[in-house]
Parts: C-alpha cells; structure tokens; sequence
C-alpha cells in the first residue's frame, strides 16, 4: 500500500537556483541601470514635452487599434487552424507565424512593397485615392503585421486544450455552428483570448523596425514612443531615458493583465476537467 | 497532442524573443579589436605595425573602408578595424569605454562632446572633409522637382532628416537662410532611412548628402541646388588620447588628410576643407 502521504519533494537543485538567479539578474539588472540614469528633476517636464505626450498618445491609438485588428483577424484565423484539417494547413500556420521570427526591418521592407506606393496592392490604393504611405494607417498596419502571430498562436493553443467536447453537445442539441462559436467555443476561451490580445497590444507598442521602414516618422502622425526614443537619444539622451522608463511601466503593467488573465484561465481549464 | 503544441509554441516565442533581442542589439557591435600582434614582425621592421580600431561616421563607409585598405597595403604588419554608425552614437560608445583609437566625425558637435569630456586633445581635430545638401529624387524624377522652393510645394511628397540629427540640422539652416518652409511627410533619423523612402519610390524627394547620392549609384538621381553652400558639414578627425597604438593612430590621420586620402575622399564627392 503506497502511503497517502505524498513523498517530500527533494526540491529544487542548489546550482538550478543559482543559474535562475543569474538569469533573472541578466533580465533585472539592465533595467535598474535605466532607473539609475534617469534624471528625476527633470521627469516630469521630459515627459510631457509636446513631443513626447505626441508621440505616447499616438502609440496608444495606433495600438489599441492594431489590438482590436489583430483581433477580427486573429480570431478566425484560430478557431480554422484550430478546428480544420486541410492539406497545406502545418505549412500555413508557419507562414501566418512567420512575422513572429522576422526581424521587423525585413516586415517593413515586405510591407513597403505591398501597400507602398509602387507595391503590390498600393497602385490600386492610388487610384482609389487612399495613400497609406506616411499616414497612421501605414503604422497600425506595421503593428498589426507583427503583432498578429502573438494572438493566433495564445488562442489556437487554447482551443487545442479546451477540446470539441462542449462544442459537440451543443451541436447535438441543434445549435448552428454560428451559435456553437459564439456561446460555447470563444467563452471557454476567453481568458486566452484577452492574454492574447494583451500580449499583441504589447507587441504592436514596442513596434520599431518595421514602423521606421514603412511608415517614416513624423511627429503626432507617425512617430510612435519608441521611435520618438530612438531620436531623442540623438541629442537629449535624459528625454530618451524618461521616455524609456515610461515605455517599461507601460509594458511590465501589460505583462501584469497578460498574467492575471493567464492565471484564470488555468483555474477555468482546472475546473472544467 | 496538446503538450507538443504549446511545447512548438513557447520554442516559438523563446525563438522571437531572442531574435527581437539579438536584432536590437545588433547595431554599433562588432568593435572587437583582434589582437593582432604579430611577434614574427617584430624583429626587423622599424616601421608601424598592430591594429587600431577606427570609430566613423556612417556617411565615411566608402571611403574609409577603402582607406583602411589603402593603410594596410602601403603599411604591412597594421590592421585597421573600422566601425561605422552614427557620430552620436560613436561618441555614445566612446564615453561608454568602447576601444576606439581614432574617431572621424561627421560634424564639429560631436567631436566638440569628446575634448570637452576630455577624451580627446583639444589641439587633436583636424577637419578632412566637406559635405553639403542635395535633392534626391527617384529615377525619371516623376514630380518633376528643380529647385529647393520646389520641395515645399504641398503635392510633393518630400522625406527629410530630424532636427536632431546632423543633415537635419543642415536643412534647418538652409530653410532659415532660403525662406522656404518645408512641409515634409516625414522626418527620419538617419541618411540611410531618408535614402531608403526615395529609393523606393514612397517619396518624391529627399534632402541627403552630395556623397551620399554618388554613393546611391543610379537608385536616385541627384539635384543639386545652389542654396546647399548655407550649411557646409565639416568633418573633424583625431586621434583618441587613451590609444594604446597612438603612433598608428597618429599615422592613420595623417594618412587621412594626406594626398591619398584627399583624393578618394573627392572621388567620392566630399569637398576640400
């Protein structure tokens, strides 16, 4: 008879610790150096010059809507990587994860030559009067580009998790596939779906690279916080610091939610089984 | 199933990261200086030998990649490491401890921050070079652009550099001197990213280098414009005071803004200083 007592665990191995903690300290330790760069008297003015509020604003804008385009698009995209099986589909999932391992210069340089002036689809967006190139469009579409992949990959893994079980009852109990979707399968999923969308939003905000190639940087048009904080550093290296630590509150309260709505979708999934 | 799924997953994500990561860091490495002391050399020959590292402005990358060429062959037994990135940002790194023993600026500001900090002699600098504006514009020159007023005309499309960064101090001055107020799509950080908009098509014109649109080839045609003598860049260079090669590092200035050096500098479209 095995003992109802579980067995003490060993714990973790003293070395495992310490290579942890040099880990996190290597993670830790550049962001304290910030803190210690940044000039406090100056704070407050540094960051809310007109150039900085500008640039702030428009990244949340440009953001938020990217988030909520990643979102239309994402989700669909999910629930048929998820729920289909079509021949090519493993090969497509790599190419719709694939802005995920690009570096974003080369997003840009894509991006430049299909809605670009003389790309792909531009000319059609000529003629029809709709210029993309150096208009706030060009940088959400940038964020969207890149921040896509976070929202499809989060929430196909939870539809994989959640399983067909639910969603098989409700279609045995008459509902349509629309209804199935809408009150059985996106509810289980929830969760998952916000961290996604949070994550994407944190992605879309520290966009670079790609904004820099495709959309140019114009103040309140498209000079977004982090290529604002790429040029300040050209001749006011305190403004870039204070706008850096703005950029890193933002993104650890982001990665904050991310974890709270990670947190309660275990208890969900813990619950349901 | 589902455990190998999230496992694709996380590896994904770990890999984006680190690649985000490494595409970031990227920039302003590779300063490495070998340690090429050859003991065999140094026996017989008198003359210079070892290596120094060459800190340059970006605009300098023809020429002093040529240069440096030129050094070694008329000098066996040297090894010239360059590293080229923006004069802020050298002179970022220098301050930082980066092992530079000779920096080349792409204006008087930035040499100015290193004697003050007294990183180098004040008496050191000697300028080497010229350079002033010039329009760019993309092949066939579809705006049909002349002169400089023509540039601020509102349905051209016209990509210049920020403020804050040398060539777009000089546009300050030239607009300051012409009238002429420019109302540009976008303000870039650098030569490079302003090249790039006009390269591809996305803007009618550019305000760059006379260097920059010889080194450009035939992606752009150049206009120059008589306004560009206003705001003339002088390009410094010094010797580093901490060099432990101060001999070498002497010997390549002199070799800088000797006859050789001079004329690839012309060929490549720098004025005499």
């Amino acid at each position: 008879m095995p003992s109802r007592r579980r067995p003490a665990y060993a714990g973790v191995p003293g070395w495992v610790v310490v290579v942890a903690v040099v880990g996190a300290a290597f993670v830790v330790l550049p962001l304290v150096a910030m803190v210690t760069r940044v000039n406090w008297a100056e704070f407050v003015p540094l960051i809310t010059s007109e150039s900085s509020v500008d640039a702030l604003w428009l990244s949340l804008r440009t953001s938020l809507t990217a988030t909520a385009l990643c979102v239309l698009l994402g989700v669909p995209m999910a629930v048929v990587l998820a729920r289909t099986d079509f021949w090519g589909q493993k090969i497509l999932r790599s190419l719709v994860l694939l802005p995920l391992v690009l570096p974003p210069v080369v997003g840009g340089i894509a991006l430049l030559y299909t809605f670009g002036r003389r790309g792909l689809l531009g000319q059609s967006f000529e003629a029809l009067g709709v210029t993309i190139a150096f208009s706030t469009t060009a940088v959400v579409l940038a964020q969207t580009f890149v921040a896509l992949p976070f929202l499809v990959l989060s929430l196909e893994g939870a539809l994989r998790t959640v399983g067909t079980r639910y969603e098989a009852v409700g279609a045995t109990l008459g509902a349509r596939p629309t209804t199935v979707l809408r009150r059985i399968t996106l509810p289980l999923v929830l969760p998952a779906l916000v961290s996604g969308a949070v994550l994407s939003f944190a992605r879309a905000l520290g966009e670079f690279g790609a904004t820099l190639t495709f959309a140019g940087s114009l103040q309140g048009v498209t000079r977004t916080l982090p290529l604002e904080i790429y040029l300040q550093r050209e001749t006011d290296p305190d403004a870039a610091v204070a706008l850096s630590l703005v950029l890193v509150v933002v993104a650890v309260i982001v990665v904050a939610v991310a974890h709270q709505a990670g947190e309660s979708n275990g208890f969900r999934r813990r619950a349901s089984s | 199933m589902t455990t190998r799924t999230s496992a694709i997953a996380a590896t994904l994500l770990t890999a984006a990261v680190a690649f985000t990561l490494a595409a970031c860091s990227s920039s302003g490495s590779g300063t490495e200086t070998p340690a090429a002391e050859t003991p065999s050399a140094t026996a017989t020959a008198p003359a210079l030998e070892g290596s120094i590292t060459v800190f340059a402005a970006a605009s300098l990358k023809g020429t002093f990649t040529e240069l440096a060429d030129e050094f070694e062959a008329a000098n066996p037994g040297t090894t010239i490491e360059l590293n080229f990135a923006g004069s802020s940002d050298l002179v970022t790194q220098i301050t930082e401890g980066a092992p530079a023993d000779v920096f080349a600026s792409a204006d008087e500001k930035n040499m100015a921050k290193l004697t003050d900090a007294g990183l180098i002699d004040a008496a050191a600098p000697v300028d080497f070079a010229t350079n002033v504006l010039e329009i760019a514009v993309p092949p066939t020159n579809p705006a049909g652009i002349a002169s400089f007023a023509d540039l601020a005309k509102p349905e051209v499309k016209t990509v210049i550099c920020a403020a804050q960064v040398p060539c777009g101090a000089a546009t300050v001055t030239v607009e300051q001197a012409t009238g002429v107020t420019l109302t540009p799509v976008s303000e870039e950080s650098s030569v490079t990213d302003v090249l790039g908009k006009v390269t591809s098509g996305e803007a009618d014109a550019g305000l760059v280098y006379v260097t920059d649109v010889i080194a450009a080839g035939d992606a752009v045609e150049g206009i120059e414009f008589p306004e560009s003598g206003e705001a003339v860049n002088t390009y410094p260079i010094a010797p580093i005071t901490a060099s432990k090669s101060a001999k070498l590092a002497q010997a390549f200035v002199d070799f800088v803004t000797g006859s050789v050096g001079q004329g690839v500098l012309a060929d490549a479209g720098f004025g005499k200083r």
